[in-house]
């Protein structure tokens, strides 16, 4: 053996050995150590924030009774990465859908996102949930995702509870505590009172495997943040007499509005036709929502508060009052009428004349009321027309007509009072008490709700004053009030002495010999009243009633409007009449009249008439 | 008896301990990585870590039985290992059973053995064997060809099986050359190949040749003197001009899809985070989130959750690097570090230029394994699915290197016996 001897080259190697070593060492340092992206890239990783969803606040009516309550209802939720091998036809069968469906579904999840879960299927009833829960683990890519729905024992007050929905993409802009998914409340109490019901949802942090899978609580939960439960609120409404108004309401359009007018609490706020709440939940919210809107008789409109109609002969007790404080008008003021040749407003009711005041709201003399009317435009007082015109604008809008109370009521409008201005630009400013006669007895560009009327009836219970309607009674866990506006007390520009008269006349309404309700009358309640017609261009006539009980220490005040029903005692008194013995008595001691007035159908009649 | 407690007094206990040291850890590191949260006993077979633990009673039964035999057995079978260990990898083309992509595993019932694993030791030997005869010149050409003959032999079957990573283990054994007498300069022409290989896939080649021909200008001006050096300057950079050319079309003609996908993302080339780059991003993102101290035992949620893929075979470098942080994959490194030079220091020791040669050839294979598996974990090196040599699960692994590095122990027991 001649090798050279290499042994030296073993320096070389160990060298190279440890110049790996050293490279690997520092490159650790810099992964480990100096980079801190990795941390953050590990820990987006595995931990998941999931939200955690408070329950709802409830919803309860003046007497305790609940009128909405959570349900939990389920979302099949899908992640599209893990969706392997999947029986089509098993999901299909499960949840009910066809293939094509199917497909479109989970294409639309993919465009989403691969890896995040996205809807399947929505809101999936208790009923439905158990065969699928059954078959789910053979599934993988599938699970159930838990979301509560709102139900209602009653199915009344649909249009002023309002409903939830997914929130849309302005609403999110808009408050960024949303995340898409989330639900909102889109109209009604569910709308206003969102922030309160909703609480607050709570963070939890989980670990989560590579298949998305949680594994556990990071920290043991001590990031997480508690949900904080939706507060519950109860509503001045009493579902009894709601329910038994809509009941009365039956096939018929219109409205009625019960205010407690000791503090503006809405007793009932009903529309018809109405609809039953239960039928904007779950999985059929948007079929029923398309079918309710394309009906014909509009019932997702709220006439109660959103329906603007001339008020008619009840606005004759607010040109009397104003008279009575202008001192243009007593009670023992006497017009004479001469019927149907009265000029320049025509009486369309056969009686006695000259009227005193009473008298003449008893039978709703129309050329009493426009010569009251024109007395306090052409009060010598105020010098000339318009003065005096815009006297008694102050005074009636101190009503609360002419704008919204602004309260929780949903969807209001404010009707129409009109001012100087509006006619100086329409007459050029040339015109007087005769150009502008028809706001005398309530016709005209006069445009009330029939909270509005409601609340005149409160005003005249109450001798001059009034609370501002509103639903909320009480906010669980809020001490403070809320809405300090709600029981701040409004007065009128009327002395409570002038109301004497009207509330004698009103009570007259109902026990004098020619009262235009006087087939209502009960023995254990005295009932103050007053009807109205409202002339309708389109068709036949309105019904008006305001009414207030009992006349001393009133505890309901009401306007009740039915469309089309003609004179205003064939269907809207009594129906104001059974609303007060129900609230007041609790049970209706006149069942033939009661019968008469459920069954009674004033809109199917009038279809085929047309 | 005397003989037996001989040969016992004479083991290098030092490796023995490293080795039990990296097997423990291994095993530490399996059973963080395969373990639910409810742990009943450790013996449990249908999981990695219990599985693990019988794989290493065997290895260890394999060791004490290497230790029982003769030393001479090794090396007067050298070749009949050699060769058997060849017809079995023509054996694994033909009957072999398919696993992630390579054909190189033969399945018997429930167990499956990987013969590539074995045929590490078998070549080591055989190079051992034939660069120990007696009249053999690293010199002569022939002596060359036969050299590299013997390698390429195994790492062609190999690269048929499709197992590219195992196939460039071969590669480390240019170690041994090295130690051996084998020209530096072949060395150094291997290492410049490879870097022009990489500067080439980077910048387009056409920058690379400027380049060449800027640095040869000054390298010719500095030289200005020394005439007789011109020609072969001018001769290397013709060569390195043409080897450059070839770069791309091997590139894009001879290798696969994936391992050019793989070899783009480790240069940066291609940011891939959902195929081939998902692997080494993920090992990088447990291995980075274990900071300093780490996040504890049985507490890396990377990959307890298995975010990283092969975390207990290949990737089991993160396990580590995120439960033990810096220190832990810190004073790992140094162990191995201190193990490769212990088997270096151990075969410079040896009367028996076989069981020299067969040292470096265990040192070069731990050594290859080593830089390539944590270099794949940290983004330093292509993802080659090899494992870390006692550490990464599999019986085939394990016994592999446990039969590799106790026959060469075996032959330091025994170096005294050797005139």
């Amino acid at each position: 053996m001649y090798s050279k001897d290499y042994s030296f080259r073993k320096n070389i190697i160990i060298g190279v050995f440890i110049l790996i070593a050293i490279t690997f060492i520092i490159r650790l340092f810099y992964l480990q150590i100096i980079n801190d992206s990795y941390k953050l890239s590990a820990d987006n990783i595995v931990l998941r924030k999931v939200r955690e969803y408070p329950p709802r606040g409830l919803i309860y009516d003046r007497n305790g009774k609940l009128l909405v309550f959570n349900e939990a209802a389920y979302d099949l939720m899908v992640i599209p990465r893990q969706l392997k091998n999947v029986d089509t036809s098993l999901i299909c069968e499960l949840t009910g859908i066809d293939k094509l469906t199917f497909e479109q579904k989970i294409k639309k999840a993919k465009r989403y996102s691969y890896y995040k879960p996205s809807t399947f299927i929505k809101q999936i009833s208790k009923q439905d949930i158990g065969k699928i829960q059954e078959k789910l683990y053979q599934i993988p890519g599938l699970f159930l995702q838990t979301r509560t729905l709102r139900q209602y024992p009653l199915p009344i007050a649909g249009h002023m509870l309002g409903s939830i929905g997914e929130v849309s993409q302005r609403e999110i802009d808009k408050d960024r505590y949303y995340r898409a998914g989330d639900y909102i409340g889109k109209s009604g109490i569910e709308k206003y009172y969102e922030k309160y019901l909703r609480g607050k949802s709570g963070i939890s942090i989980v670990e989560v495997d590579v298949h998305n899978r949680v594994k556990g609580k990071y920290s043991k939960g001590n990031f997480d943040t508690l949900a904080i439960a939706g507060q519950d609120i109860t509503l001045g409404i009493d579902a009894n007499l709601q329910y038994y108004g809509e009941q009365l309401m039956q096939n018929k359009k219109g409205s009625i509005v019960a205010i407690d007018p000791q503090n503006g609490e809405l007793l009932a706020l009903i529309s018809s036709p109405g609809y039953n709440p239960n039928l904007l939940v779950g999985r059929e919210r948007s079929s029923n929502y398309s079918k309710l809107l394309n009906d014909t008789l509009v019932p997702l409109m709220n006439r109660a508060t959103m329906g603007t109609y001339p008020p008619g002969s009840t606005f004759k007790m607010v040109n009397a009052l104003v008279g009575l404080q202008e001192n243009v008008l007593h009670n023992d003021t006497k017009y004479s009428c001469n019927g149907p040749l009265s000029v320049p407003i025509k009486c369309t009711h056969d009686h006695k004349t000259p009227l005193n005041l009473s008298e003449a709201i008893e039978q709703s003399c129309n050329p009493y009321f426009w010569n009251t009317f024109k007395t306090i435009l052409e009060n010598p007082d105020y010098g000339d027309t318009h003065t005096g015109y815009n006297n008694w604008y102050k005074s009636v809008t101190s009503f609360g007509f002419g704008s919204k109370f602004n309260t929780d009521i949903p969807f209001e409008t404010g009707g129409n009072i009109p001012d100087n201005g509006y006619f100086d630009k329409l007459y050029r400013g040339h015109w007087n008490a005769l150009t502008v006669r028809s706001l005398s007895i309530g016709q005209g560009e006069i445009l009330v709700t029939p909270i509005q009327l409601a609340n005149l009836s409160a005003i005249i219970a109450n001798k001059g004053f009034y609370y501002p309607p509103h639903l909320l009674i009480k906010m669980e866990g809020s001490d403070e009030d809320i809405n300090p506006g709600f029981t701040e007390k409004k007065i009128t520009d009327i002395d409570p002495d002038n109301f004497d008269v009207i509330r004698k006349a009103m009570l007259d309404v109902f026990e004098a010999e020619h009262g235009t309700a006087r087939w209502y009358v009960l023995d254990s309640v005295k009932q103050c009243g007053k009807t109205g017609t409202v002339q309708n261009p389109h068709g036949e006539d309105h019904s008006i009633f305001i009414a207030f009980a009992p006349m001393e220490n009133p505890r309901i005040a009401l306007s009740v409007i039915v469309e089309n029903s003609g004179f205003g005692s064939t269907w809207a008194a009594p129906i104001a009449s059974l609303m007060i013995e129900k609230y007041l008595l609790g049970n209706s001691v006149r069942p033939a009249l009661e019968k008469r007035i459920m069954e009674g159908d004033l809109i199917n009649t009038n279809n085929t008439e047309n | 008896m005397r003989n037996r407690e001989k040969i016992s007094g004479n083991i290098d206990w030092v490796t023995v301990l490293l080795y039990s040291i990296l097997v423990f850890i291994g095993w530490i590191s399996i059973f963080t990585a395969s373990a639910g949260e409810d742990v009943t006993t450790l013996f449990d077979t249908g999981t990695r870590y219990g599985k693990q633990l019988i794989w290493i009673g065997l290895a260890i039964t394999l060791a004490i039985i290497i230790m029982i035999i003769d030393a001479k057995f090794f090396s007067t079978f050298s070749y009949v290992f050699y060769f058997v260990m060849l017809l079995i990898l023509i054996g694994v083309l033909f009957f072999g059973s398919t696993v992630a992509g390579s054909k190189s595993w033969f399945k018997i019932g429930e167990f499956a053995i990987q013969p590539a694993e074995f045929a590490k030791f078998a070549t080591a030997l055989a190079l051992a064997k034939y660069l120990s005869t007696l009249n053999v010149d690293m010199r002569k050409l022939k002596t060359k060809v036969i050299s590299i003959g013997i390698l390429i032999a195994p790492a062609l079957l190999i690269l048929m099986q499709n197992d590219t990573g195992s196939a460039l283990v071969y590669f480390s054994f240019v170690i041994v050359l090295f130690r051996e007498g084998f020209s530096g300069l072949l060395l150094i022409v291997g290492i410049i190949m490879a870097v022009l290989f990489i500067v080439t896939l980077l910048f387009s080649e056409l920058y690379v040749i400027a380049f060449l021909l800027l640095l040869t200008i000054i390298v010719l001006v500095f030289l200005r003197k020394y005439r007789k050096l011109w020609k072969p300057i001018i001769g290397i950079m013709i060569l390195s001009a043409a080897f450059v050319f070839s770069v791309n079309y091997a590139f894009e003609n001879v290798l696969e899809p994936h391992q050019k996908k793989r070899i783009n993302v480790l240069l940066g080339i291609e940011q891939d985070l959902r195929g081939a780059g998902y692997n080494v991003n993920q090992s990088k993102i447990a291995i980075g989130s274990g900071g300093f101290s780490g996040k504890g035992f049985r507490n890396g949620v990377l990959t307890r959750y298995n975010f990283v893929p092969e975390q207990s075979t290949d990737f089991i470098f993160c396990t580590i690097g995120e439960e033990w942080g810096f220190i832990g994959v810190s004073v790992l490194i140094l162990i191995f570090l201190i193990l490769l030079i212990r088997i270096i220091l151990l075969a410079e020791r040896q009367r028996s230029k076989f069981s020299r040669i067969y040292g470096y050839g265990v040192a070069s294979i731990l050594f290859f394994h080593f830089t390539i598996n944590i270099g794949m974990t940290i983004g330093l090196a292509p993802v080659v699915g090899i494992p870390l040599p006692f550490l990464s699960y599999g019986g085939s692994s394990l016994w592999a290197f446990t039969v590799l590095l106790f026959i060469f122990l075996k032959q330091d027991a025994n170096r005294l016996n050797v005139l």
